[in-house]
């Protein structure tokens, strides 16, 4: 799932924007330039290796934004998370942090100022709660009471009462449980970056897809820079604000946002990695607020008498007469059959309109109603019901041409390959 | 039914003489034990993280269990003489492998992710050990402890041999005086107060472990 406002920048202006909507993605998600982790050529080569693990990495993460590193097993990533936080020492190239560069300081006192959380959480098994999310505090020298009422702050931030938790231990918690306090932990000291290793990786699908979004909500008041390691395209899609894919020895074989590397996937590598799921997944960063609506489509009150819905459908070209209640709220399906053979007023008429989207679901939302639907569309309403206009086939189609469109005219105008927006394989 | 008659007759007559060796059996044990955790703690900490020197250390203090105890005994003899020096000593020795082997084991079966965690969170590996290692090993290690406890204080009934204190006192002189009236009567104080020190140990470890090891961590280990 995009950030709203994100998805509005990147496709505000419609059909007509062409260049002028480029030049806005061309920014920051967030609108904010300062980068705030920067690594530059870094490059890790175990001892007694003959090949590098990770081959001169660039790359910057601009401040409040989520980048994701994702790329199949063995690629490196979890490897090139670990550098920014020195848990791995580079063998060459420098590591640039809120404008310092974090090279060579003390590791363990760069790491205080990094939150860090893994798939396997590792909450200490012999402290409460309370005491894993102090443990930064305290190593930062905070104050009992300064300590305790953070404490209680991210116990509430990640949704679970203090009262309730705060004595407990971890082997009391359930899986999603100990995830959230892993990330409240890692938030402890509130630091401003964030390093995250497949966090949702060991949690059932229904669980995962709530912290995610959970933590998506959490992330649009925190702001926080997160680098977010994941083997999951999809997960990747829904939690980055940019994408890196990264393929052997980490090299970068695109990096973008995750409305254009489904719209214009850089390569073949790319394109396999992505999967035939891409388009799917493209109309799932779009939503039905930001589209095009057909407003032509036949729609009566149903009100008006059969003879006028009559003339309404047959001067259209289509098939089926969408009728409205008293409310405007979409209520029927009727055909000219319906209308021919029987009597029933129009709002017990034909058949009930069941495919319907808000203006805050996604595209794909939509065409799963619109293939469980009589009419073959969706309906879209406003946030009170009332009727907004028609998704069709079509509507869907429009939105994945435009998405290309403009992927496509940004990577014309930025062909000069650009550390921020496109890197090429080398 | 006499046997057990006449020896309730022999251990009430003399309570504070049992008394006695009983006390002098439980220091001998006590400061063997202290001893015997410091260093093997220090060394395990020392050799955990080693493949190397895991090995060596585990090695060593194998050899000298396996050594046969009259023997261990006699060997300090000419060094320290006789008396309660050589059987402190000899007993130390024993105490060793059980305790130097749990805090290996301990230390290292630290969940590694916990490992990361706390290194990710910028913890010093010394504030790990300590924190985090340490903590987590405990009850493991308390298991060793109470383990080669229990053994120290049958084993020790042997530092009698050599002029040690202790209730070893009444086995070598039921021994002397087997099919002699009061023999028997000796042994089995000897071995009977023994196992009832035994017991008493054992008790004081489950209270030391309920008191220094959180709830989370009680099921397992000690």
């Amino acid at each position: 799932m995009a950030e709203p406002d994100q998805t509005t920048e990147e496709s505000g202006g419609g059909d007509a924007g062409g260049p002028d909507v480029v030049a806005a993605g061309a920014g920051t998600a967030h609108g904010s330039d300062e980068i705030m982790i920067e690594l530059q050529e870094v490059t890790k080569r175990y001892p007694g290796s003959n090949e590098d693990a990770i081959e001169s990495l660039t790359l910057q993460v601009p401040k409040g934004e989520i980048l994701v590193l994702v790329g199949p097993s063995g690629c490196g990533k979890s490897t090139a998370l670990r550098l920014i936080n020195r848990m791995i020492e580079p063998t060459s190239g420098h590591i640039i942090f809120d404008g310092e560069d974090v090279t060579t300081v003390d590791a363990d006192h760069l790491r205080r100022r990094i939150g860090y959380v893994i798939q396997q959480i590792g909450l200490f098994p012999h402290r409460t709660i309370a005491d894993n999310i102090a443990t930064v505090p305290r190593l930062s020298g905070w104050d009992k009471q300064r300590t305790d009422a953070r404490v209680d702050e991210l116990l509430e931030t990640v949704g679970m009462d203090p009262s309730m938790y705060r004595d407990r231990y971890p082997n009391e918690l359930s899986g999603g449980q100990a995830q959230r306090i892993g990330v409240a932990r890692a938030l402890g000291a509130d630091p401003l970056v964030m390093l995250m290793d497949e966090p949702f990786g060991a949690i059932d699908p229904i669980t995962r897809d709530r912290l995610q979004n959970e933590f998506l909500r959490l992330q649009q008041e925190l702001r926080k820079t997160i680098v977010f390691v994941t083997h999951d395209i999809d997960e990747a899609i829904k939690m980055g604000d940019r994408i890196a894919i990264l393929g052997e020895r980490s090299r970068i074989a695109q990096f973008d946002t995750p409305e254009r590397i489904l719209a214009a996937p850089a390569n073949d590598f790319v394109e396999d990695f992505i999967g035939s799921g891409a388009t799917l997944q493209g109309l799932s960063l779009e939503r039905v607020r930001d589209v095009q609506l057909n407003t032509d489509y036949p729609v009566v009150r149903h009100d008006v008498g059969v003879t006028e819905a009559q003339r309404v459908l047959e001067t259209s070209s289509e098939d089926w007469l969408l009728v409205l209640d008293d409310d405007d709220r979409p209520a029927r399906w009727v055909t000219l059959d319906h209308l021919d053979r029987t009597d029933k007023r129009l709002i017990e008429n034909g058949r009930k309109v069941t495919a319907l989207a808000e203006p805050e679901d996604t595209l794909r939302d939509a065409l799963e109603e619109m293939l469980l639907s009589n009419a073959g569309a969706t309906v879209a309403i406003d946030g009170r019901g009332k009727y907004h206009g028609v998704i069709e086939l079509e509507t869907l189609m429009n939105v994945l041409q435009r998405m290309r469109r403009e992927a496509k005219a940004h990577y014309a105008r930025h062909a000069e390959p650009d550390t921020d927006d496109t890197s090429v394989d080398a | 039914m006499d046997g057990i008659q006449s020896w309730v007759e022999f251990v009430v007559g003399r309570p504070g003489e049992i008394l006695g060796y009983t006390i002098e059996h439980a220091i001998l044990v006590a400061a063997v034990m202290a001893s015997a955790a410091f260093v093997s703690i220090l060394v395990g900490i020392a050799v955990h993280e080693s493949m190397a020197g895991r090995s060596v250390a585990l090695s060593v203090a194998g050899v000298l269990i396996t050594l046969p105890s009259l023997a261990l005994f006699a060997i300090f003899i000419p060094v320290f003489g006789l008396g309660w020096t050589p059987s402190f000593v000899a007993l130390f020795l024993y105490a060793l492998l059980p305790i130097l082997r749990n805090t290996v084991v301990g230390l290292n079966e630290v969940d590694p992710a916990v490992l990361e965690s706390a290194k990710g969170m910028g913890l010093s590996s010394r504030q790990t050990l300590v924190k985090v290692k340490l903590p987590l090993a405990w009850p493991v290690i308390l298991t060793g402890i109470r383990v080669s406890t229990l053994f120290i204080t049958g084993v020790a009934a042997i530092a009698k041999l050599i002029g040690g204190p202790g209730l070893g006192h009444y086995i070598r002189e039921g021994q002397t005086r087997l099919g002699l009236p009061l023999g028997m009567e000796r042994l089995w104080t000897g071995v009977v107060f023994i196992v009832l020190l035994a017991l008493a140990f054992d008790a004081f470890y489950l209270i030391l472990n309920r008191l220094t090891t959180p709830r989370s961590l009680r099921s397992r280990g000690g």
